[in-house]
């Protein structure tokens, strides 16, 4: 069973020369195949993993979660997406027409676009560009683009306050996000997703990021949850202070649109962290059937996702300015602080076990004096003290 | 052949996002403008196989300077939303002093002779950059931070001052 | 290695035609009765008061700023951290002094407090 999944592309390309087209025309088939592929895969993804975010929110919440439609409710969401696409869409009547019809599609394009640098298994990546988390930053940013758009054409004071607000909230936490993705990177030294991977295949997993800089991962782990605009960053759709902000205005498909953007960006995350941080597709007896690279980072993406879902079932949502000076005064100053010592511990030419555990431990030492100091500045603060409650102790 | 028609197209929306960032009478209009400008930009960053320029590109140009610039539009309240004309006072002037730059551009063009030599893109192209961050260009590299630093403080100065 | 980009361009053409395929589809099924009512702005019920564009606080324009300056100091980053194997230690130490240099900027952003969320 050395089946490369590989191989099926350069047969597929292969055939195509033999049929009489010009290496320029088979290519162009390739493309438009793969990125098809690529599409398929999109839809497919989005609708079971709504039905398990759905079921998975249920159970954590006590209750079935949707089991009516089909097999333990697995055609709903394809119920919910007939319903959706029979709504009426209305547009409102001071609203920037273009402009509002364009930051639906944007934002899904946004999302469709990462996939082109995932890799599944290995080789099978839509392009395994040189450039790739760069790429992934760079997408994440014209996603952003299309929340601000949202909410300035809607005409509407909530959906311009949420949707600036959610675009203060992605750029604040996309800094410490670009470092901890930075610190793989000088680790692995290439930005190619591939290559990532790969790098991360010595000592049967124990080569894997998360055990070497498990602070890194944390604080990826953290922010992901901010750019996936997930509770407890989800103030963007703070019911009671602006009614669920950018998209209040939209309705049926387009509304749909921001929805599945918002969803897939979670699982794109996911995959990501399984890239940079899980050892993407190795596993064991990866070497001798590569296929299996597919089970094992879909596994891991899944274990990930349901990581994500149950924080989003289980926290509160944090306040604006809570949000914003945890990012900036405990996230960025630890991911640079990281940054430094880890590039010092990897130019000191020691061999690679020592470089790991020195890297190891400078990641625990920098998260438990990160949080001792976060404790402390919670104890000075003001809007903790409020909380705290010191009963009157009457003297005798 | 198809690489230079994509090109034409790509430059032709490029300039028209350019000339719609110059003439849209709404000021978001002419930001997302801009925005469309940039990505054009980006895209011929790819066709000159530039990649990492071309990433950054939109990583600070849409994501950053983009953001920052619609974040000034809705500072000024006066001009957010409303439609304001296309045209001022300065229009003649820069009119006539837009023309000269151009002319002077399409003379340089014609009496330089560039010297194109197509050489295959390295491999490694990133890591000659990052290595060129830090020896020939080490100069260049740090008076960026120095410039990003005192940009920052500036930046601070005068929102205190507008807070105040 | 602009083979690599051409699946990256038909991407990005299907996935921009996609939306509107469905938005197309969609404007083909969906029924469509517009009135004033629905077509006014959406604020839970209460007359819309003013204009929708209001100003909005520099504390934004201040967090954009910051970011956009350490999003250019990560975007310069990354090409080091790819070279990383191939330079010498004394080349660490100009990047670790490009770092310190903005690190010093955002301590002093806090000391001012344009980090507070007012």
């Amino acid at each position: 069973m050395n089946i490369d999944l590989r191989v099926i592309g350069e047969a597929f390309h292969q055939f195509l020369i033999n049929i009489g087209l010009t290496s320029g025309q088979a290519s162009l088939i390739d493309w438009i195949f793969g990125a098809l592929i690529l599409l398929v895969i999109f839809i497919v993804l989005a609708i079971l993993l709504i039905w398990f975010e759905r079921k998975l929110a249920g159970r954590v919440q006590d209750r079935l979660g949707p089991n009516r439609v089909g097999p333990f409710g697995l055609i709903q969401p394809i119920a919910d997406t007939l319903k959706l696409f029979t709504k009426e869409d209305i547009t409102p009547a001071g609203a920037d027409r273009i402009t509002f019809n364009l930051a639906p599609t944007l934002a899904v394009f946004s999302i469709v676009m990462a996939f082109a640098v995932i890799p599944f298994a290995d080789k099978v990546i839509g392009t395994d560009i040189n450039v790739g988390v760069v790429y992934l930053m760079a997408f994440a940013s014209v996603s952003s683009m299309s929340l601000l758009m949202a909410g300035w054409a809607s005409n509407n004071k909530y959906a311009l306050l949420g949707g600036f607000r959610v675009v203060a909230q992605l750029m604040s936490y996309e800094i410490p996000m670009a470092f901890a993705m930075l610190l793989p990177v000088l680790l692995a030294g290439t930005m190619r997703m591939n290559g990532l991977v790969e790098a991360q295949g010595q000592f049967f997993g124990l080569g894997w990021n998360i055990w070497i800089m498990p602070a890194a991962f944390i604080i990826y782990l953290t922010t992901a949850l901010a750019e996936g605009e997930r509770a407890p960053f989800d103030l963007l759709e703070a019911e009671s202070e602006i009614v669920a902000g950018y998209n209040i205005e939209y309705s049926g498909l387009k509304f749909a649109w921001f929805y599945l953007a918002f969803f897939m960006n979670t699982w794109v995350l996911s995959a990501v962290a399984t890239t940079l941080f899980l050892g993407g597709w190795q596993g064991p007896f990866v070497s001798q059937v590569p296929a299996l690279g597919v089970v094992y980072f879909l596994g891991k993406t899944i274990i990930m996702f349901v990581i994500f879902a149950w924080i989003r079932a289980t926290f509160p949502r944090l306040r604006i300015d809570q949000m914003m000076s945890f990012c900036w005064k405990v996230l960025v100053p630890m991911v640079l602080v990281l940054f430094l010592l880890t590039a010092i511990i990897l130019k000191l030419g020691l061999p690679t076990i020592a470089v790991w555990l020195l890297i190891l431990l400078s990641n625990v030492a920098v998260f438990v004096i990160a949080l001792w100091l976060l404790g402390k500045g919670l104890e000075k603060s003001k809007w903790a003290s409020k909380r705290l409650f010191t009963p009157e102790i009457p003297r005798l | 052949m198809a690489l230079q028609i994509l090109f034409l197209i790509v430059a032709i929306l490029t300039l028209g996002s350019a000339i719609g960032t110059v003439i849209a009478r709404n000021l978001f209009h002419a930001a997302l403008f801009l925005i469309g400008t940039f990505a054009g930009v980006a895209f011929f960053y790819v066709l000159l196989q530039a990649e990492f320029l071309a990433v950054s590109q939109v990583v600070v140009y849409i994501g950053a300077i983009a953001t920052l610039i619609i974040f000034a539009i809705m500072l000024t309240r006066s001009v957010m939303g409303r439609e304001a004309g296309a045209l001022n006072q300065w229009a003649g002037i820069v009119a006539v002093a837009s023309a000269l730059i151009i002319a002077a551009l399409i003379w340089l063009f014609t009496i330089v002779k560039f010297d194109v030599n197509p050489q295959p893109v390295p491999d490694d192209a990133i890591a000659q950059i990052g290595k060129g961050f830090v020896s020939t260009y080490v100069i260049p590299f740090e008076v960026v931070s120095i410039l990003l630093l005192v940009a920052l403080i500036g930046a601070i100065m005068l929102a205190r001052e507008r807070h105040q | 290695m602009l083979d690599q980009y051409g699946l990256i361009g038909v991407l990005a053409i299907i996935a921009f035609l996609f939306p509107f395929v469905g938005v197309g589809i969609a404007w083909m099924l969906r029924p469509k009765r517009p009135d004033p009512i629905k077509k006014s702005t959406y604020e839970c019920g209460i007359e819309t008061i003013g204009d929708a564009w209001v100003q909005f606080r520099a504390q934004y324009y201040l967090i954009a700023l910051i970011f956009v300056i350490f999003d250019i100091e990560v975007i310069f980053l990354f090409p080091f951290a790819v070279a990383f194997e191939q330079v010498g230690l004394f080349a660490v130490f100009e990047a670790i002094l490009f770092v310190v240099i903005l690190a010093g900027g955002l301590i002093y952003a806090w000391k001012k407090n344009a980090l507070e969320w007012q």
